[in-house]
């Protein structure tokens, strides 16, 4: 009731308890039954359209396949989250790695090291390089007072120019038989992948325990640290951050770089696990599910974690559907629908939750007197 | 014959007739009961006041009974019959109009203009009928006295007149009943009775008059009948004619009436911050503080009079480092004039902030994170980088036992407190930092009787410790209480020193309204631009 929508909307107002577990079965049901509704309304069964899935996703390539699509997807989400929690909508991130993985894939390419530290030089240029273009929305911010929206979303349309025009023989790419991409980094680049599942050949990108460990930094950082209490505080009431002595201006720019410094690892599980190199097929678009999945996923590590599995789930299952008649699209409608479940059922059960504590206070109230100050509650 | 009733438009209708009935009004929020059995008689043509502690329940009564919340439980009667108010719409329609206590004008328009937005009288279905709308504004404005021009620009009028816009704005409405919530809160002493002799305006022309308000000697000037709320329910209705205002107080707390004097000097010759020839410019390059120089001395409280809107809140922000300002702050001999907001807080300047929703507080966050903001650097809430939570959450309980702050726990977000809870918990926050000064604006605004007295026991306390303290507030009992020197402000400048201890409210109160200073003071000043009374207040609505 007092708390905004946004607010809720973001995950900045928590739920405890059973309640918490509540709203996403809430959410899947929903979700489900929407989709159901529309898969009924194209003549096929929803149980064994979901089923078709299910037993395709079982297959151990495919379950390599989600895993790594779920990982970059969580490194994206992990951006975009960072600033959600200050109310900063980094729509950026898509022209964030993708000119971040050309620039780190060129430099990976023209030198050798040593393992770590090549695989170490490469990451260090992608976040670089991330950090860098975001720090142009937030100059813009700061100095000029414009809306990170805006230039997010035109400095990926410059990043895609700029990208195509560095992607062209004589700057940083080579021809490759049909292709252009940029010279594809030696083995000593390559991160190792992980023998996860058995019954296939396929490995599972090793990113996904850089994607792990930055899923913790990313809890410890806003959680633990002072730097994350400023982003939080700022995040709910810039008007009090400033009365407490936060630089706001300072907050944003460091909170936009490093968005975009995560956003610039987002390309690299592909890039060190599978292409080794950027051409003009490298996966696009990645930045925008990152909002669908920090959103769906409430800016909470797990949540953006679960978040990242269900949707690479549907991504990469759906070619099943195809082959048994069902338009493979349908996934791209359940994608959508659960993002608003999720957002729907959430603000169902804040209000549920309203209702039950009134209840329960004046059921307190009815039995016993007024409550009194009461000092050592933990 | 209840309709009848409502179109009596000018006759004096007997005052022994309701013409509001509230019955077992009952209203939860989450975490907290804000009505409880309310029962409530306000008979036509009286000044029905409502008092009690804020937290008690009144601005929620008073939103139900405007349509703005619905009862959980209990019936509301307008003239006798039960009504079902499910937006303001609703009420206005029954003929109930509110007052807010935050002015809702727009600067930029005229009177006439205020008036009629959202209800504008129709010429051929598209025009806007002005002339009507100047004709019906004329009438009512004559009818009752209230002397509102309806051509002139909200922002050239100060608080008393804006606030009889508002009124004339509901009237224009068709109101017969009419909620002022905290009317006088904004008000110097002359334009309270300005406003008081409209209001007897009123109710000779047999409107009722729901006045709210914590100032019990307000309440007993002006009301017929008063009724007492407490804890959310309502525990007297009293004859103002055969009550004190002690009797009221006792009522409205149940304990004894607190006092802010503080008599005995503390005052040191050690002067912990002093200003000179402070500056701030608006955007507009316009001062809205002007060559503002004084010392604040260990253990002296510095309060500084002024209708608001005349720079109190720029030359706080000034101090606060939050706002660009020209001339020298010095902190404890340091010159801090080009610090950042944090390092003048952790050289020593605790804050008490004018709006705790806007600057005080982490609405959304629990009480201990509260504890944490403005003091992000310092123990017991950090360790190196990092967030002590243990010890941030040891140092809230402290803060809650101390200070009486009224909470199940310290995992409850702070928007749950009542705003005298809220208050007490930045009070204790900013204590406990041991600050060298305390900036204090409206420090018990929108606080009842009992938190004010516990919070200005906390200011004594500190002051005999010695803290030097800047007083600001609207509070001219606090002001004069608590003060060990008072200055007066006016359109950004000091133009007068008054001695606390010999000063009346109502001389304070001319001072203030530049009515009794030397012509030669502020004829400079008039000339600097339209003054900006009530601007303050209109930003701050915090009113959802």
């Amino acid at each position: 009731m007092s708390s905004s929508f946004t607010d809720r909307l973001l995950g900045r107002v928590r739920l405890g308890g059973v309640l918490a577990l509540a709203a996403p079965v809430l959410a899947v049901v929903f979700a489900g039954v929407v989709t159901s509704i529309i898969l009924l309304l194209n003549g096929n069964q929803p149980f064994q359209t979901l089923g078709l899935l299910l037993d395709f996703s079982a297959t151990p390539s495919i379950q390599v396949l989600i895993l790594n699509t779920a990982t970059t997807y969580y490194i994206s989400a992990l951006a975009v989250a960072i600033g959600f929690r200050m109310n900063l909508f980094n729509i950026g991130v898509d022209g964030q790695y993708r000119l971040a993985v050309l620039v780190a894939a060129a430099v990976g390419g023209a030198v050798t090291l040593p393992g770590p530290l090549h695989v170490g030089v490469i990451m260090l240029v992608a976040v670089l390089v991330g950090g860098l273009w975001a720090s142009i929305a937030a100059v813009l911010k700061t100095a000029r007072g414009v809306s990170e929206v805006i230039s997010t979303i035109m400095l990926n349309a410059i990043a895609t120019g700029f990208g195509a025009w560095l992607l062209t023989p004589g700057r940083l790419a080579v021809l490759n038989g049909n292709n252009v991409g940029t010279k594809p980094i030696g083995p000593s680049g390559h991160f190792p992948g992980i023998a996860l599942v058995s019954g296939t050949q396929a490995k599972v990108f090793g990113m996904i325990i850089v994607a792990a460990v930055l899923g913790v930094a990313y809890h410890v950082v806003l959680n633990r640290t002072r730097f994350g209490f400023d982003l939080r505080a700022t995040g709910r009431s810039e008007t009090a951050a400033v009365a407490s002595g936060i630089n706001v201006k300072k907050m944003v720019l460091y909170t936009m770089i490093l968005s975009g410094a995560v956003a610039g690892l987002v390309g690299l599980p592909q890039l060190l696990g599978a292409s080794y190199s950027y051409s003009l097929d490298f996966p696009a678009g990645l930045g925008f599910t990152g909002i669908a999945i920090a959103l769906m996923g409430r800016n909470n590590p797990i949540g953006i974690a679960v978040g990242a599995l269900l949707w690479s789930f549907l991504d990469n299952s759906n070619d099943i559907l195809d082959f048994n008649g069902i338009p493979k699209e349908i996934v791209i409608i359940m994608q959508g629908t659960i993002v608003l479940s999720v957002i729907i059922a959430y603000e169902l059960v804040h209000r549920y939750r309203a209702v039950a504590e009134q209840r329960r206070v004046s059921r307190q109230l009815s039995t016993a007197a007024p409550t009194e100050p009461q000092g050592a509650a933990v | 014959m209840e309709e009848a009733a409502i179109s009596t438009s000018t006759s004096s209708a007997p005052a022994t007739e309701p013409a509001v009935e509230l019955e077992g009004i009952t209203k939860r929020f989450p975490g907290v009961v804000a009505n409880r059995d309310i029962r409530l008689t306000v008979l036509r043509g009286h000044v029905h006041a409502i008092v009690g502690e804020n937290g008690a329940g009144k601005s929620t009564l008073m939103k139900i009974l405007y349509g703005m919340q619905r009862p959980d439980e209990g019936v509301i009667r307008v003239n006798g019959s039960p009504v079902s108010f499910r937006t303001p719409g609703d009420a206005i329609a029954a003929g109930i109009g509110m007052v807010h206590q935050h002015f809702m004008l727009a600067d930029n328009l005229t009177v006439l203009e205020n008036i009629i937005l959202g209800s504008e009288p129709r010429k051929g279905g598209i025009g806007i009928d002005f002339a009507a709308a100047r004709r019906k504004i004329k009438e009512i404005s004559d009818a009752y006295g209230l002397g509102v021009s309806p051509d002139v620009l909200v922002e050239d009028l100060g608080v008393g007149a804006r606030q009889r816009v508002e009124i004339l704005k509901v009237l224009y409405r068709g109101a017969r009943i009419l909620i002022l919530d905290e009317p006088t809160a904004v008000l110097v002493p002359q334009e309270v009775d300005e406003l008081f002799d409209n209001l007897r305006g009123l109710v000779r022309e047999g409107l009722t008059i729901i006045f709210i308000s914590h100032k019990l000697d307000e309440v007993l000037r002006v009301a017929d009948a008063i009724t007492v709320i407490r804890r959310g329910t309502t525990v007297a209705s009293v004859d103002p004619g055969d009550v004190t205002a002690r009797r009221l107080a006792e009522l409205m707390v149940g304990s004894e009436l607190p006092s802010p004097e503080t008599r005995e000097s503390t005052v040191t010759d050690q002067v912990a911050l002093a200003v000179r020839g402070l500056t701030v410019r608006a955007g507009d390059g316009r001062a809205v503080v002007e060559d503002v120089s004084f010392d604040i001395r260990k253990g002296e409280v510095l309060g500084i009079a002024g209708v608001e809107g005349n720079g109190q809140a720029e030359l706080v922000e000034a101090i606060m480092g939050m706002r660009p300002a020209e001339g020298t702050i010095t902190l404890d001999g340091a010159d801090i004039s080009a610090w950042a907001t944090l390092r003048r807080r952790e050289g020593g300047i605790g804050y008490i902030p004018e709006d705790r929703h806007r600057h005080g507080l982490l609405l959304g966050a629990p009480l201990w994170e509260n504890r944490i903001l403005g003091h992000q650097t310092r123990r017991p809430n950090v360790k190196g980088p990092w967030i002590d939570r243990a010890g941030a959450r040891a140092d809230t309980e402290r803060i809650v036992r101390e200070y009486d702050v009224r909470t199940p726990g310290i995992d409850v977000d702070a928007m749950a407190l009542s705003g005298g809870n809220q208050q007490k918990l930045i009070v204790g926050r900013e204590m406990s930092s041991e600050p060298v000064v305390l900036i204090a604006s409206h420090p018990t605004r929108g606080v009842d009787v009992g938190a004010q007295a516990a919070i200005w026991d906390h200011l004594r306390a500190a002051r005999a410790r010695g803290l030097a303290v800047l007083l600001i507030s609207a509070d001219l009992d606090e002001l004069i209480g608590l003060s060990d020197s008072l200055k007066v402000i006016l359109r950004g400048r000091m133009v007068a020193d008054v001695d606390p201890a010999t000063v009346t409210p109502e001389q304070l109160g001319s001072a203030m309204t530049g009515a009794t200073a030397e012509p030669a003071d502020q004829l400079p000043a008039a000339s600097d631009g339209p003054e900006r009374l009530g601007s303050a207040a209109a930003e701050a609505g915090e009113e959802a």
